[in-house]
């Protein structure tokens, strides 16, 4: 059997003797007899670390890993700067808990007070929390900000990606806030629909920003039409993007979400992600977990400490603006070393390149018989095309040469893939998967 | 120490991202970023030794002791990671067609496998990212149960007063109010209270057991009968559940749901406040409502069946904080049944060794000298006579090199210092442990100035949290 517990059997009697006991079973004389296990658990026994090892590569190597990737829909593959995983790796950082002591926690403590000021940047916005699960929480909870006395009504445009739209109805579920979607027009939020949906039971107007389809929105004409109104103005948005798009701060939001995924988290399938959450001052006290604050020590000394930790669950309890207690610090960390690796520059490149590739790629597909741009608008690095054949023969024909097609999009007839590029996939992967597309019919 | 944006200069950074080799796409105008964006301007030198500064300002178990309360804070085994890290389960995208992720899929069955033996429920989701996390999914079960049987009326959680924060802070997020039911002057859930308080609008009942306090709640099987008469479900917190792996299972306590902190029990890293993983399990009567999809199998060929229309519906991206139930995995797979329960015992072993070692100079309010995983010390005593508190004696012992217990958690005891060594630790080390904690008691007592002024020999002194709080800088500012 695999063990970590280093004290060996004689150890462990004479430990047992020392208090006064023979045996382990002494040790859960509370626990009553029917609750007891009578036999061992019925599950594999232990292994050594070789066997282990070998086993779960032996399941890895059932998953297939594309070479090259056309799909984002909400995870993206972009470059990771080797100087990441290395700082990540550093057992401090990863064996630490919540820093509760700050004494012996500057280090976290100060990098993600770091972390908190490369989000504000990224986004304009003014304080950060440490982190929430991941951008699909981050919304939910922006969602709850947002609710007043008198204002419960969320509107989420029906163009933001489908999980977050179900994890805030999950989320507000059983609560007396509800949710309302704001229809499609063209793939972009209906301003129409939504000036006509605007009331004041209304308490956020929520989109995506490159929206679901890729596509950018009048974030302009939806901040004019929330200006002089007490509606929160949510934008979940693609934190690379932020390099060179407009800010969440520039449209006028008030909460600023997004996915953390593509700063330096792998593909990972699906876990574990990162959601950001940031604000204005005025709503500060209502982000949901932790916060880093900086201050002084006894000596004068700049410091390091959670702050506002009234509005948590430790203290408040019940009344609490959250529940959450563990965040995903490591993740966190993870955006701010590679936000530091790539700095200005980087992150503007990693744009550019992205929305370029994504460019170039929709050119080269529509020039194929059956492939069309579905939506007119400007788009940052994700775009829908039309297909000339099912597409599961389309997607089938790619992964035959380790090529990871775009996501087929539910509802659409199976005629429609929703196509991610990065500055990961080069204009020879693209002219490559163009001759074979070529040669698909049917 | 200099934060990252007081270093270097404009000019310096990497080089990481090639020339364009297609045309360049600029931004439509109208959607151009105007703002300037503060990034650091560092060189590759610069980073490195940066967060190998920081490295060295922070404590976690790779470094010592680390008997924090609650949080089961033991060894994690470097194998985890290094599995963590295979690229079939790190490069791979979530949506991926199935037969390119059957590896992914057989994680997440094997793990329910293992895990729904271990806590004797009926079904595993890992879609919650954390503890509470997986509380708050927990609690919708519940909702989701009582409404289905259209008795909305039900829409009270019973809590102990001694109960971990996330526990109320979850039941009011789910939508519920909740009631606080008292402890017992032993420690323990108050019965008859419970009796008092429960009626045809209690929702569920939340504990953890052993308790908070590390004691088993011996009238379990009382207790989750009152509420189930009651026409309730029972809640079980799992962070205690390193006591009794192989020994007891929640299901057989009668408990309906649960919660699993894989970053506490299953000994993934804690990452300094994440990630982590609380997955939940449930009974058959909760897994229509359950988040995700189920994983069937069938031929051999693994698949996700259609969620069921009853499902509470997600709460959050994809399927979960993946690679740490890789983590999980590889530690349960390690271990097998016999390692599970002798890291149980192990774990106990270890609190009552330090427990029947410190009860002579320390006060220990509840548990007559014997205790679960854990246990909790007041120094009430010492804080009247010598006006040392918990704080205190806390902040003396990171001078020497030890972090501190759990501090002031759970309320129902004053000045409470919660102490759980788990399994991993050796004899040498507790032993050390025990001299210290003597040896800081003996110091409150001939020279409590020097308490108040500790700790003196690390980075930095008390931090001043009043300031931090009433005037607060959250970010840097250019």
């Amino acid at each position: 059997m695999g063990t970590y517990v280093p004290n060996t059997k004689d150890e462990q009697l004479r430990m047992l003797k020392e208090i006064g006991l023979d045996s382990m079973d002494q040790l859960f004389e509370a626990i009553p007899k029917e609750v007891k296990l009578g036999s061992p658990l019925d599950i594999p026994k232990g292994m050594s670390e070789m066997e282990v090892s070998s086993k779960m590569k032996k399941i890895a190597g059932k998953n297939k890993v594309y070479e090259t990737i056309f799909r984002g829909c909400g995870a993206y593959r972009h470059y990771i700067p080797a100087i990441v995983k290395q700082v990540t790796s550093k057992e401090e950082f990863m064996t630490a808990y919540t820093p509760y002591q700050a004494e012996i926690s500057q280090g976290i403590l100060q990098s993600i007070f770091e972390y908190q000021t490369m989000i504000c940047e990224l986004t304009g916005m003014q304080v950060s929390n440490a982190s929430v699960y991941d951008g699909a929480s981050a919304a939910a909870e922006a969602v709850i900000m947002s609710k007043e006395r008198k204002r419960k009504k969320a509107l989420v445009s029906a163009s933001v990606n489908p999980m977050i739209i179900e994890t805030i109805t999950t989320y507000i579920s059983g609560t007396d806030m509800e949710l309302e979607l704001i229809p499609v027009k063209d793939g972009l939020t209906d301003l129409e629909s939504l000036k006509n949906k605007l009331d004041d039971n209304t308490s956020c107007v929520l989109i995506q920003q490159p929206n679901y389809y890729g596509l950018l929105e009048d974030g302009d004409a939806i901040g004019s039409i929330l200006a002089d109104t007490d509606i929160k103005y949510i934008m979940s948005c693609n934190p690379i993007s932020l390099g060179v798009l407009k800010t969440p701060a520039e449209y006028g939001a008030d909460i600023a979400v997004g996915e953390g995924q593509p700063l330096g988290l792998g593909l990972s399938f699906g876990g574990p992600y990162l959601g950001f959450m940031a604000t204005t001052e005025k709503l500060m006290r209502r982000l949901p977990g932790r916060i880093v604050g900086e201050t002084k020590d006894s000596q004068g000394r700049r410091a390091y400490v959670l702050t506002l930790q009234a509005r948590e669950q430790h203290i408040r309890r019940e009344k609490a603006s959250s529940n959450i207690c563990s965040n995903q610090a490591l993740c966190a960390m993870t955006a701010a070393v590679y936000l530091a690796a790539m700095g200005r520059e980087g992150i503007r490149q990693a744009a550019t390149l992205s929305m370029s590739k994504a460019h170039y790629l929709a050119e080269r597909l529509c020039e194929i018989d059956g492939y069309d741009l579905v939506y007119e608008g400007e788009f940052f690095n994700e775009f829908v095309t039309t297909v000339n054949a099912d597409v599961d023969v389309v997607l089938k024909a790619l992964s035959k040469h380790g090529i990871l097609g775009g996501y087929p999009l539910e509802g659409s007839d199976r005629r429609q893939l929703l196509w991610c590029a990065t500055e990961l996939n080069t204009k020879e992967e693209i002219d490559s998967m163009i001759q074979i597309l070529n040669g698909v019919s049917g | 120490m200099k934060l990252i944006f007081e270093k270097g200069n404009k000019n310096r950074g990497l080089d990481l991202m090639p020339e364009c080799d297609v045309p360049i796409r600029q931004v439509a105008t109208g959607y151009e970023r105007k703002k300037e964006l503060n990034l650091p301007h560092l060189s590759e030198t610069e980073i490195s030794r940066h967060y190998t500064k920081l490295a060295k300002r922070t404590f976690g178990v790779n470094n010592g002791f680390y008997p924090l309360g609650s949080c089961t804070m033991k060894y994690n085994p470097k194998i985890n990671n290094e599995m963590a890290g295979l690229p079939g389960f790190s490069d791979v995208h979530p949506l991926q067609p199935i037969d390119t992720v059957q590896g992914c899929l057989e994680v997440y069955r094997l793990a329910e496998k293992y895990l729904t033996k271990i806590t004797g429920m009926d079904a595993i989701d890992f879609q919650p990212a954390a503890g509470a996390h997986g509380e708050f999914t927990g609690l919708k079960l519940i909702w989701a149960y009582h409404q289905d049987r259209n008795d909305s009326r039900r829409d009270k959680i019973i809590v102990p007063d001694s109960a971990h924060g996330t526990n109320p802070a979850s039941a009011s997020m789910a939508g519920f109010t909740v009631i606080n039911v008292p402890s017992t002057e032993d420690g323990f859930v108050d019965v008859k209270a419970l009796r008092e308080v429960v009626g045809d609008d209690t929702a569920g009942f939340m504990l953890t057991n052993p308790n908070t306090i590390g004691l088993f709640e011996e009238h379990i099987l009382e207790i989750t009968s009152i509420i189930h008469e009651a026409g309730g479900l029972n809640y079980y917190d799992g962070a205690n559940l390193n006591a009794i792996m192989g020994v007891a299972r929640p299901g057989d306590m009668g408990f309906d749901v649960v919660h699993l902190n894989l970053h506490k029990t299953f000994s993934t890293p804690h990452g300094g406040g994440g990630p982590g993983s609380g997955p939940v399990g449930c009974k058959d009567i909760l897994v229509k409502y359950l988040p995700s999809a189920r994983i069937i199998d069938i031929d051999g060929r693994l698949s996700f069946e259609d969620k069921n229309e009853k499902s509470i519906g997600r709460v959050k991206d994809f399927y979960g904080n993946f690679l740490v139930v890789v983590r999980a995995l590889t530690y349960m797979m390690t271990l097998g049944s016999e390692g599970l329960k002798d890291a149980s015992e192990n774990a106990v072993l270890n609190a009552n060794y330090m427990l029947h070692k410190l009860k002579d100079t320390f006060e220990v309010p509840f548990g007559n000298g014997r205790c679960m995983h854990e246990f909790v010390i007041s120094l009430e005593g010492l804080k009247k006579e010598k006006s040392v508190s918990a704080l205190d004696f806390a902040k003396a012992l990171l001078d020497r090199g030890m972090h501190p217990p759990t501090m002031y958690f759970p309320l129902i005891v004053h000045e409470a210092l919660m102490v759980e060594p788990t399994e991993t630790e050796t004899k040498e080390t507790l032993d050390e442990a025990i001299e210290l904690f003597k040896d800081l008691y003996n110091k409150a007592c001939n020279d409590p100035d020097a308490m108040h002024n500790s700790p003196t020999s690390t980075p930095i002194g008390r931090p001043d949290e009043v300031m931090a709080a009433r005037n607060p800088i959250l970010r840097y500012k250019f």
